[in-house]
């Protein structure tokens, strides 16, 4: 199971670089999409199917299926990617890349200390997950539904036309 | 050694099976077309026109495989892999009769919502790459349907996995030896079908590649093997949907005398037999229509049945 989860992060860490570097934006969406799929693939190794599966049908299968939607109706052409080309200059990459730096600074040293874990624990089914959702840890599914119902009403709201005060008449 | 072979063996078996049936659906779907609409449709290959696949597949390898210039060429070509990728790959997990599965997942159930919701990738892949107004309409029309109605497909299944306590599908065919979830979660199963035959984007819900508006919506720049690696997967896509629904509301396997292949083989074709009569006769919604029913009707019943099975599971 090692040798899944190194390649799964090379993979995912290969795609998100190449997401960023990308110049048409569909190409560094299907780029988001491996990487995501990379991801759920190191969760497999760890044991966390069920956070694997919902990974896949959350992210990859709903969520980036958005993104691309709308990439498909803005209907992007060549403009958009020589835009991009003025974005990412090679300066333009100092910042990210120093806090980047900083970032692989400490994982190099936590990988040091060894407090990295095994990859081949045990298996976390889908009842030990629910299990603890559900029981100690209720009040952060209850409070995550409440932000999804108030973005959901605000979409209602937007969504509905039916705005009187503030738009034209 | 021998399980690895085993294993191996039930792989050759099952991606076997699963083509063959693909392949011959074309043939099984064009004459039941033809006994609905009182014609005899393709006879004349083989016995009963068995062999009209084998022609048909010889001239779709020998049509020129094209790639208009004007498309994204690698995105082009990945399209179509897509969806052949996925279905096949949710065929893993779906076990055929005791013994014949290729994995035998504790998410099994999870795993094949993940791959179906990978399926949308072709359609919008090939719609976008494409880069012709008819397919990018397509792919958009994909794209919005089927995020749609994988949130019904998911919530309707939800019923079958809380009657049983499990998402492997091997558990929950065993769990129905006594009684078939057909009935306790009879709306369970009308959702999950609808939602079904939207994701395999069959008539009623093909809008994403009607001919009447959309010549042929987002696979109408594709040609030779390509296109028949979207209609193949169409009905790899069919026939998925029909094996799951057999296993998770028809007990699968399980039935007297026969042995449990064949009744898992007459339950698959039965069913199929059933989506083939929906394309012979129903018409197509609009997509607002679409949409509507399936946001207005069946999330609201989807809810319902998961909140009834829930009650009445802990009564």
């Amino acid at each position: 199971m090692n040798h899944v989860f190194y390649l799964s992060s090379a993979i995912a860490l290969l795609g998100a670089a190449l997401a960023m570097a990308c110049r048409n934006a569909f190409h560094a969406l299907l780029y988001v999409v491996v990487s995501l799929l990379a991801v759920a693939g190191i969760f497999f190794s760890l044991g966390a199917d069920f956070a694997a599966a919902l990974e896949i049908i959350v992210y990859a299968g709903a969520i980036i299926v958005l993104f691309i939607f709308v990439v498909m109706m803005l209907n992007l052409g060549q403009r958009a990617v020589n835009r991009e080309d003025d974005i990412l200059t090679p300066t333009m990459w100092i910042g990210p890349g120093v806090l980047a730096l900083a970032l692989f600074a400490e994982l190099v040293v936590i990988l040091i200390r060894g407090a990295g874990g095994s990859t081949t624990g045990i298996g976390v089914g889908p009842k030990d997950v629910s299990l603890a959702l559900f029981g100690p840890f209720v009040i952060g599914v209850e409070l995550a539904s409440f932000l999804l119902l108030a973005g959901l009403v605000g979409a209602v709201y937007l969504g509905s036309g039916a705005r009187s005060t503030g738009g034209e008449r | 050694m021998i399980e690895t072979g085993g294993h191996l063996l039930n792989v050759v078996i099952v991606l076997g099976t699963v083509l063959t049936v693909a392949a011959f659906l074309i043939w099984y779907e064009r004459r039941l077309l033809a006994l609905w609409q009182d014609r005899y449709g393709p006879n004349r290959v083989g016995p009963f026109g068995l062999l009209q696949v084998v022609a048909d597949m010889i001239k779709i390898f020998f049509k020129e495989d094209w790639v208009p210039p004007f498309a994204d060429r690698f995105v082009f070509v990945l399209a179509p892999m897509a969806i052949m990728t996925a279905v096949l790959m949710s065929f893993a997990v779906v076990p055929l009769s005791p013994g014949i599965w290729v994995a035998d997942s504790n998410i099994g159930l999870l795993f094949i919502l993940a791959m179906s919701s990978m399926t949308v990738y072709a359609s919008v892949l090939g719609g976008w790459a494409s880069n012709s107004k008819y397919a990018l309409l397509g792919g958009l029309r994909s794209a919005a349907q089927m995020v749609s109605y994988e949130v019904f497909m998911g919530i309707s299944l939800m019923g079958v996995v809380v009657l049983t306590g499990s998402f492997r599908l091997i558990d929950i065919v065993e769990a129905q030896s006594g009684l078939w979830n057909c009935i306790p979660q009879f709306f369970g199963m009308l959702i999950f079908a609808v939602a079904g035959i939207a994701e395999t984007k069959r008539v009623p819900f093909d809008l994403p590649e009607a001919e009447a508006e959309l010549v042929a919506g987002y696979h109408t720049e594709y040609s030779g093997m390509k296109f028949g690696m979207f209609f193949v997967g169409e009905y790899l896509g069919v026939t998925l949907i029909s094996a799951l629904t057999v296993i998770l509301y028809f007990g699968g396997w399980q039935g007297p005398l026969l042995p449990p292949i064949v009744w898992f083989f007459l339950k698959t074709f039965a069913v199929i037999a059933v989506v083939i009569l929906l394309r012979a006769s129903l018409p197509r919604p609009r997509f607002d229509q679409l949409m509507a029913y399936g946001w207005k009707v069946l999330l609201p019943l989807a809810l319902l049945n998961l909140l009834a099975t829930g009650v009445a599971v802990l009564l």
